[in-house]
């Protein structure tokens, strides 16, 4: 008896836990669908008024006031995550499979290098990558968006501990079958990782869809707008803020990360807490 | 024409030098078992052959092709690894063919080469899984049908058995004796276990410390080994080492109290010269007439037993006996001239008799 | 750590290093090199020339009552966040790894944040508690609590706190929770022998050897409020009212950029980058360099 009512405790304070978790987003889906003058006065139901959806509509093809429509805005963040994540992926793998599988002169000081990137995130180096981008007249284009953000070292750090951990053996079976370095990274390495792959993707999508600081500074051109820059935007405008609106594309924005962490929850899960430490 | 030849392989990392000299000759078909302590060097002589480490001196030959200098792939050469080392993502089928399919061989030859192995293995119904769903003994299987179907000049064995347990230890280790007898492809085989190196062996490489201490038939390495490392290592229990002095014009050695007989044996070295006297516990026998001991423990092992005899802080002695045979608290002793080595306390060399003994090989 | 078995050549691997060597000299050497210039120069009012100056936007910036300001609140928030998320994430993987039915779904519903974005973290909490259209903040105005962020420096400076603690929960408790199912049950189960329960246990059993992942998230945690929150800071509020919420990260940006400061703001990004490699020389001595080596 004893045993089952101590076991109510952590169940109430989960659920607890998982309705605060949860509040903010229901009160953005709840509010997105209700009238934009009642929410301004501060009624809010927790309610959602099925007859709003259509709000969902006039932001995707309208946007509100402060940023454009929001279906580019999603699609900007949709190519600028997918870009992070394949580019990182496909630069890092061969350079992390690089550095395990092989040996060649300056191959630490290579590492070294990329290890380096750790330590400098684009917030203490604002500027001067600025400079460098608007030198290379990268300012305002889709590939200054993307570029910089995919050269840091985080995925060549992961991939490379999970190489780390190929069994000697496996390398060995492969040679005397005849596999050469790119045959075994083809037929044998890649598949093997396939679910730190995975998991790096999640990681990296999502990375990718939050920015927020470079987007600000490399693309002021609202046709590149990233629906997170748009919702900041459309908060920022004092006046006349269309809150349901705002809901909608809190909403709308929320979902594509959202729906990639748990579709993929599994592997996103093993490759972080296995990958980092 | 030898099918493995290996001349002066020396191997060193860094300063640390884990090869120092081997030569070595496989006849065509043969099986020799390299057998040795951990970090004796046995797996790295192993890797130097496979080409998966350069020697830092030395030549390689396989069949009498120089390979020293040949990747793995070219040495014509298969490889069975402790762990098996399956390509997890891949079908048994898909793990045996994948080296022919990388030399190019067409899908039919494929195919067929792969069923004959898995049918000499007992694979068949097995061909479409992965290494994952399947239990030791068949990922064992499947690393002996990967190297079977590439139909090698040599077979490379590295402790194949050790990752299973002991029963199906013994069942695998005949299947690889018969499959090699039928096969007869030459081969190398590392073992840390002296059973699968008297068992599976034609003839046994003991190594120390990176040095091949002796090189001679499961039979030979038992019944005269050549140092007190081999006597102390190949044997179960180990051989009892007593130290002594020679006497007598090298017919006598005196152990503690007791002047022991070499029989008709005669060595060459003055009298009063420190050596070993090696007996074999199952070679000790009772003796009203004998040597003095007190009993310390007795273990019962079924049929027979082991008596562990002496003094705390004074030589040891093991004696196994058939069980049941009655004891009091001191035993008598004797060790028949026939069974004792003489090894040198200085060397650790076994001394060959000068007189009637048998000679040297 | 290395690996024993290795393909031969030279030239395959320097092809597969290049590309990433390149995007990281040209997007991170080079700008970080800049950075360490231009802190060490000053431009003319007019912006027409440069001159080297040597420490002096360091003396300047160290001598600056604001910019000392901006440090210790830059401090209390990192503290504040990393004690929150750290708290309330321990205290929920505990209970997750407990043994009660329905844990899959509780670390599912818990996951779920790790992808929203530090920006959209603060959107939804300024929906929440917006003094007039927040459930929350208008529900605090009308029991007579005078709430408004817009006004009040410390209310501000809460709800950037509990937004951006609240974003970081899921990742610490991904990893408190991998960290506990990681201790071998026999230890937990020597532990219920010896006779330690509830809160003794976890002190004495759970918590020392959970302590490498709680160093671990210290820094991460710490790297993450004093650098990823620029969005949640600067989409509440602006780092306002007045300086109130303005942290080191958003004092460079709006220095550098908004009001076109380059050498102080490299000086305060050269200030950050030592910061940074202070927070991963710890991460190295806590985790035995397993991340490097």
């Amino acid at each position: 008896m004893r045993r089952r009512t101590l076991n109510l405790i952590p169940h109430a304070v989960m659920i607890l836990a998982i309705l605060l978790f949860a509040l903010p987003i229901w009160i953005a889906i709840a509010g997105s669908t209700q009238d934009s003058a009642a929410i301004a006065r501060g009624d809010v139901s927790l309610i959602p008024n099925l007859s709003g959806l259509g709000v969902y509509r006039d932001v995707l093809m309208n946007g509100s006031a402060g940023a454009g429509p929001v279906w580019r805005a999603l699609l900007v963040s949709a190519g600028m995550a997918l870009a992070i994540a394949f580019g990182k992926i496909a630069l890092s793998l061969p350079s992390a499979y690089a550095v395990t599988f092989f040996r060649f002169p300056f191959r630490m000081a290579a590492f070294w290098l990329i290890f380096l990137t750790l330590m400098l995130p684009v917030e203490v180096r604002l500027i001067p990558t600025f400079q460098v981008m608007s030198s290379l007249d990268l300012i305002n284009s889709f590939t200054g968006l993307t570029i910089p953000l995919i050269a840091s070292a985080t995925a060549t750090l992961l991939f490379r501990q999970t190489f780390l951990a190929v069994p000697d053996e496996l390398v060995e079976a492969a040679r005397i079958d005849g596999a050469g370095p790119l045959r075994f990274l083809r037929d044998i390495l890649i598949p093997i990782s396939g679910a730190n792959i995975a998991a790096l993707f999640v990681i990296l999508f999502v990375y990718g869809w939050n920015q927020y600081l470079w987007p600000l500074l490399v693309a002021t051109d609202p046709k590149l707008d990233t629906v997170v820059i748009s919702i900041v935007k459309m908060i920022g405008v004092d006046t006349a803020t269309e809150w349901n609106k705002v809901m909608a594309t809190a909403v709308l924005a929320l979902i594509p990360p959202v729906a990639v962490v748990l579709l993929m929850q599994r592997w996103f899960v093993k490759g972080l807490t296995e990958g980092d430490k | 024409m030898a099918g493995l030849q290996l001349d002066g392989l020396r191997k060193s990392f860094g300063s640390n030098e884990i090869l120092k000299g081997v030569d070595l000759a496989l006849a065509d078909g043969e099986m020799l078992v390299i057998v040795g302590a951990s970090g004796c060097g046995k797996s790295t002589l192993l890797r130097v052959v496979a080409g998966l480490e350069t020697p830092t001196a030395g030549r390689v030959q396989i069949d009498g092709r120089d390979v020293t200098d040949l990747d793995p792939s070219a040495r014509d050469i298969a490889m069975v690894f402790q762990n098996y080392a399956l390509y997890p993502h891949m079908s048994v089928f898909d793990n045996m063919a994948y080296g022919l399919k990388i030399r190019g061989l067409p899908r039919a030859e494929i195919r067929a080469k792969v069923d004959a192995a898995s049918a000499l293995l007992g694979l068949e119904a097995l061909l479409e899984r992965k290494p994952r769903q399947l239990s030791g003994g068949q990922r064992q299987r499947v690393a002996m049908g990967r190297a079977i179907v590439r139909d090698p000049k040599l077979f490379l064995f590295d402790e194949p058995l050790s990752n299973l347990d002991a029963k199906l230890r013994v069942q695998m280790r005949g299947e690889i004796r018969r499959l090699q007898r039928r096969l007869k492809v030459t081969s190398l085989y590392v073992t840390h276990d002296q059973v699968e190196a008297m068992t599976l062996g034609d003839r046994l490489l003991v190594m120390h410390q990176g040095v091949p201490v002796q090189l001679a038939t499961p039979t030979e390495v038992y019944a005269r080994p050549a140092d007190t490392y081999v006597a102390g290592f190949i044997g179960s229990p180990a051989m009892n080492l007593l130290p002594g002095l020679l006497g007598r014009n090298g017919t006598m050695v005196r152990v503690a109290d007791a002047d022991i007989d070499l029989g008709p044996q005669r060595l060459d070295r003055p009298d009063g010269h420190p050596v070993i006297l090696g007996i074999r516990p199952e070679h000790v026998v009772l003796d009203a007439s004998g040597m003095t001991w007190p009993v310390e423990v007795v273990e019962h092992l079924g049929a027979e037993m082991l008596v562990h005899a002496g003094r705390p802080g004074e030589a040891a002695l093991t004696l196994k006996i058939a069980n049941g045979t009655p004891l009091s608290d001191a035993i008598r002793v004797s060790f028949p001239s026939a069974h004792i080595h003489v090894f040198d306390q200085a060397t650790g060399l076994r001394f060959e008799s000068i007189g009637s003994g048998p000679s040297s090989s | 750590m290395e690996r024993r078995t290795l393909f031969p050549g030279r030239l395959l691997p320097a092809l597969l290093i290049l590309p990433q060597l390149v995007l990281t000299v040209i997007f991170f050497l080079w700008p970080a090199i800049q950075a360490v210039k231009s802190s060490l120069e000053r431009e003319d009012a007019f912006g027409t020339s440069t001159e080297f100056v040597g420490p002096d936007n360091f003396t300047d910036l160290f001598a600056d009552p604001l910019y000392l300001a901006a440090i210790g609140r830059t401090v209390v928030f990192c503290a504040c966040v990393t004690a929150v998320s750290m708290g309330v994430a321990l205290v929920l993987a505990v209970l997750a790894d407990t043994e009660i039915r329905g844990r899959a779904f509780y670390r599912t519903m818990l996951i779920w944040p790790y992808a929203v974005a530090p920006a959209m973290a603060a959107v939804l909490w300024v929906l929440m508690f917006h003094p007039q259209i927040g459930l929350v903040g208008a529900w605090l105005n009308r029991i007579g609590i005078a709430w408004d962020y817009k006004l009040d420096g410390t209310q501000a400076m809460a709800l950037v706190i509990l937004a951006a603690a609240w974003k970081q929960i899921s990742y610490n408790f991904i990893f408190f929770l991998a960290g506990l199912q990681a201790i071998p049950k026999t230890i937990i189960e020597a532990a219920r022998i010896d006779g330690a329960r509830g809160l003794r246990r976890f002190r004495t059993i759970l918590l020392p050897l959970l302590m490498p992942t709680v160093y671990f998230l210290l820094v991460v945690d710490l790297v993450y409020a004093a650098f990823d929150t620029f969005a949640t800071v600067y989409a509440v509020n602006g780092g306002g009212p007045g300086q109130s919420t303005q942290t080191l990260v958003l004092k460079v940006y709006l220095d550098g950029v908004v009001n076109a400061n380059v050498g102080a703001s490299s000086a305060q990004s050269v200030v950050l980058m030592v910061g940074v490699i202070i927070l991963c020389a710890l991460q190295f001595r806590f985790l035995g360099r397993k991340a490097a080596t």
